[in-house]
């Protein structure tokens, strides 16, 4: 039985994720930064589809102590940890002549250092067991480039970065660090955007329709099988057909 | 003596090699079978149970089995 921490899986995306490897036996960590009553929500119906055992944790990813911590707390809690899926996210869109350092700081610390954080904690129990999988979500805008989110963008790209540089120092080991890039996927994120944006969108994508996070989630789910044990340093972009790449 | 039966726990431990090769003059590339990640995992191994910071520079230094022991009593006397 495979363990897997799935970080910002209350909702979205995350949550996804989450109930698609309790569909395949994993014994789970869910965690959440703020909303603790969505997350045992996730919990509950992950137990119902078959994960052998769920726990919940909170964290704030900003902290690099607290990343670490959720770490050790979840290889803890379920006795291991052999996947480890970077999700959670924060975005704080605005023009960049526009944007707060603070604005710029929050994604970073949330979107790009956590990442940093939460992985080195994750390769050291993964080298000792000689097997791990690390599943970074990114997104198509860290390849694309998007207007009104310099700092999201530059954090999902350097998540790319990150993951094919860690990919080729534990090649060796067993461990695969990959990353997905999810296109316009609908979730809370983009039902933010007004209607006009995403009718645009809807004319860019290939597909003609945005993306379910349950199609995410198969990706995800498919690069922490056995089955992907030779793609490590990739970025699978999971969008419609909207990167070619 | 101590330090040679510390230092030869960790690297049984991060090696996974019989603790009678760990020799003073074994040398872990070559005689214990370590890799470039085997040889940083020792090195971190060795400063936790020593409770030692080693810099890249005077791990690189680091070669065999008398040397780690070498350096941590230099370490130590500092202390």
């Amino acid at each position: 039985m495979r363990k897997a921490l799935v970080t910002g899986s209350s909702r979205g995306i995350g949550k996804a994720i989450a109930l698609e490897l309790a569909r395949r036996g994993y014994a789970l960590a869910v965690h959440y930064a703020g909303n603790q009553a969505a997350a045992e929500a996730t919990a509950a119906e992950a137990k119902s589809l078959g994960a052998p055992q769920v726990v919940v944790l909170g964290a704030d990813l900003s902290n690099p102590q607290a990343a670490q911590k959720l770490v050790a707390e979840a290889h803890a809690a379920l006795g291991g940890l052999e996947v480890l899926v970077n999700n959670a996210g924060i975005t704080r869109d605005t023009l960049l002549i526009r944007m707060k350092d603070e604005d710029w700081d929050a994604v970073i610390a949330t979107n790009l250092s956590a990442i940093f954080h939460t992985t080195r904690e994750a390769i050291k129990l993964m080298m000792r067991a000689k097997w791990g999988r690390v599943i970074n979500i990114t997104s198509v805008v860290g390849i694309l480039g998007n207007p009104g989110q310099a700092n999201y963008v530059a954090a999902k790209a350097g998540l790319i970065g990150f993951t094919k540089a860690v990919a080729k120092e534990y090649a060796t080991r067993g461990i695969t660090v990959n990353a997905v890039a999810p296109g316009f996927i609908e979730s809370d994120m983009t039902a933010k955007l007004p209607e006009a944006v995403v009718a645009e969108y809807l004319r860019q994508i290939p597909a003609g329709r945005l993306g379910r996070p349950e199609e995410v989630a198969k990706a995800v789910a498919f690069l922490a099988s056995e089955d992907a044990a030779y793609i490590t340093g990739q970025t699978l972009c999971v969008d419609g057909g909207l990167t070619p790449h | 003596m101590a330090i040679l039966d510390d230092v030869r726990e960790v690297i049984v431990d991060k090696l996974g090699v019989d603790a009678e090769k760990v020799v003073p003059e074994a040398r872990f590339i070559e005689d214990l079978g370590a890799d470039s990640l085997d040889t940083v995992e020792l090195i971190m191994g060795l400063e936790d149970k020593f409770g030692l910071e080693i810099s890249d520079e005077e791990a690189e230094k680091i070669r065999t089995v008398q040397d780690a022991i070498d350096f941590i009593q230099s370490k130590q006397a500092q202390a």
